[in-house]
């Protein structure tokens, strides 16, 4: 376990050394969009029953910041260690291919919730919060965090450059979380963007995340739980099978 | 090694390598560019498979019993890589606990003091100089004192006082029982240091005898040197 625990501790220390970037940041970007988007639209846009608008954004800028953030480190984390060769330190190593994904994985999931407290510690001057269902909101920002950790991951054995990274980034995750419902709840959309929005895996994260917060959501959080806790378990089954085989990592 | 092979696509880099490397020996693995001898290490170390064949260190399979087998050995690789988010005594001491290490100071001073590391130990790694980041890469491989270390090429671009110092520590760990398997292109080094040398090329071992006996067999005009021996073998196959 030793070896585990050590890979752990440095995938840990690797972005702490650099919180200021790695934390500090997107904790800033999260607040920034309340204030803008709070200010901008508050006035306009009609959420749950009961529910003030910037209260409304704040779970969802939270799960965001957390979902992104998981997603970046594990990702680039690979790639770098992939790109300039450290990554054979750790491949000599005893370490299995169980142990390096649990290791990335839970130092992945770390960064998304210290993340997710920077924003929301934040966010909570600006807004006042109630915490309805606290455990579901937990439950959905650990399997959230997960998710990306895992497809984050899988990001990095796949890319052989920083730029697949990137159009990853750019292309599949920011698109997925940003039409996920962070900004709006999906009621306000018409039928068929309703059930388009039903086929974004993130949606589930952010709205069962949501629930833990007003005890309100789009869709019963035990279905939410039940749509990411199943993508979670294919993403890492397939993610597990290709360092298993040492897929674009092992020559 | 039992009949490696490794095949990339239609490239055959190695074809069939059977070898055996005594305990406690100094042994040479030498061969142009493109023999297959990065190729060879990286199947000793698991960072590549073979096509075909086996390999294990001291009884231990490298891919069966891998746990096993590396902790058996300690690998310095050819490119001189490096985790920039780390010191120097930070990066040993990662390197000793994905090795089950814990408490290991006293051995991580020892290395480092031998590699002249010390002044370093608690410099980024991204503020070394090319030599010294190649120590670093040298102490990283004996952080868990492997019976059986591997050198690719640890003297690529390297000032001969950090030559001369790696040597004398390298010698000294092969008195003291470690197995030492080194590849390079200096030929006057594995002259003076190998006892055994196997000769590749095109992914084939072409010689493989004491080094006393490479240069007696040598039948030229003069006192042969291994870069004779060298030469005229490749020239051969």
């Amino acid at each position: 376990m030793t070896g585990f625990n050590t890979l752990l501790y440095k995938e840990l220390l690797r972005f702490w050394k650099v919180a200021f970037q790695t934390v500090g940041g997107p904790v800033l970007s999260a607040l920034l969009y309340l204030i803008i988007f709070a200010q901008a639209l508050g006035a306009h846009v009609r959420v749950f029953e009961g529910v003030p608008y910037s209260a409304f954004l704040v779970p969802g800028l939270v799960m965001m910041s957390m979902l992104q953030n998981a997603f970046a480190n594990s990702a680039s984390s690979l790639i770098q260690s992939k790109i300039t060769g450290n990554l054979v330190f750790v491949l000599v190593t005893p370490i299995s291919y169980v142990e390096f994904f649990g290791a990335y994985v839970l130092a992945s999931v770390a960064r998304g919730l210290v993340v997710g407290a920077g924003v929301l510690a934040v966010t909570a001057w600006f807004v006042e919060l109630r915490f309805a269902a606290p455990l579901w909101a937990l439950a959905f920002a650990l399997l959230g965090s997960a998710l990306l950790a895992v497809l984050g991951l899988l990001a990095g054995i796949w890319a052989e450059k920083f730029e697949q990274i990137a159009a990853f980034q750019n292309f599949v995750v920011l698109p997925l979380t940003m039409l996920s419902g962070v900004f709006y709840s999906i009621h306000s959309l018409t039928p068929r963007w309703q059930q388009i929005s039903h086929l974004n895996p993130f949606f589930y994260m952010i709205d069962g995340f949501r629930y833990g917060f007003f005890g309100a959501s789009d869709v019963a959080p035990a279905a939410s739980f039940a749509v990411v806790a199943v993508s979670l378990a294919l993403l890492s089954v397939l993610t597990l099978r290709l360092l298993k085989a040492g897929y674009k990592i092992r020559t | 090694m039992r009949g490696v092979e490794k095949r990339y696509g239609a490239l055959q880099a190695l074809a069939g390598v059977s070898l055996e490397v005594r305990q406690g020996e100094f042994f040479g693995l030498l061969g142009p560019n493109g023999a297959g001898k990065t190729t060879l290490i990286s199947i000793i170390a698991g960072l590549g498979r073979a096509s075909a064949g086996s390999v294990s260190v001291m009884g231990a399979d490298v891919v069966a019993d891998y746990r096993r087998a590396r902790r058996l050995l300690g690998v310095v690789p050819q490119e001189l890589v490096f985790d920039p988010f780390f010191t120097v005594r930070e990066t040993l001491r990662i390197q000793s606990g994905y090795f089950g290490l814990r408490g290991n100071d006293v051995w991580i001073d020892e290395v480092m003091h031998h590699l002249d590391l010390t002044a370093k130990a608690d410099a980024n790694m991204r503020s070394l100089s090319g030599g010294m980041k190649r120590r670093v890469l040298v102490a990283q491989a004996l952080v868990h004192k492997p019976p059986v270390i591997v050198l690719d090429e640890p003297t690529a671009g390297v000032d001969v006082e950090l030559r001369q110092g790696l040597w004398q520590f390298v010698r000294r760990l092969n008195r003291d029982g470690h197995t030492v398997v080194l590849t390079t292109h200096y030929l006057e080094e594995a002259e003076e240091h190998c006892e055994r040398i196997a000769m590749l090329k095109a992914g084939r071992i072409v010689a493989l005898d004491s080094t006393k006996n490479l240069l007696a067999n040598f039948a030229g005009p003069h006192p042969a040197d291994l870069e004779d021996v060298f030469l005229h073998i490749m020239q051969r196959h």
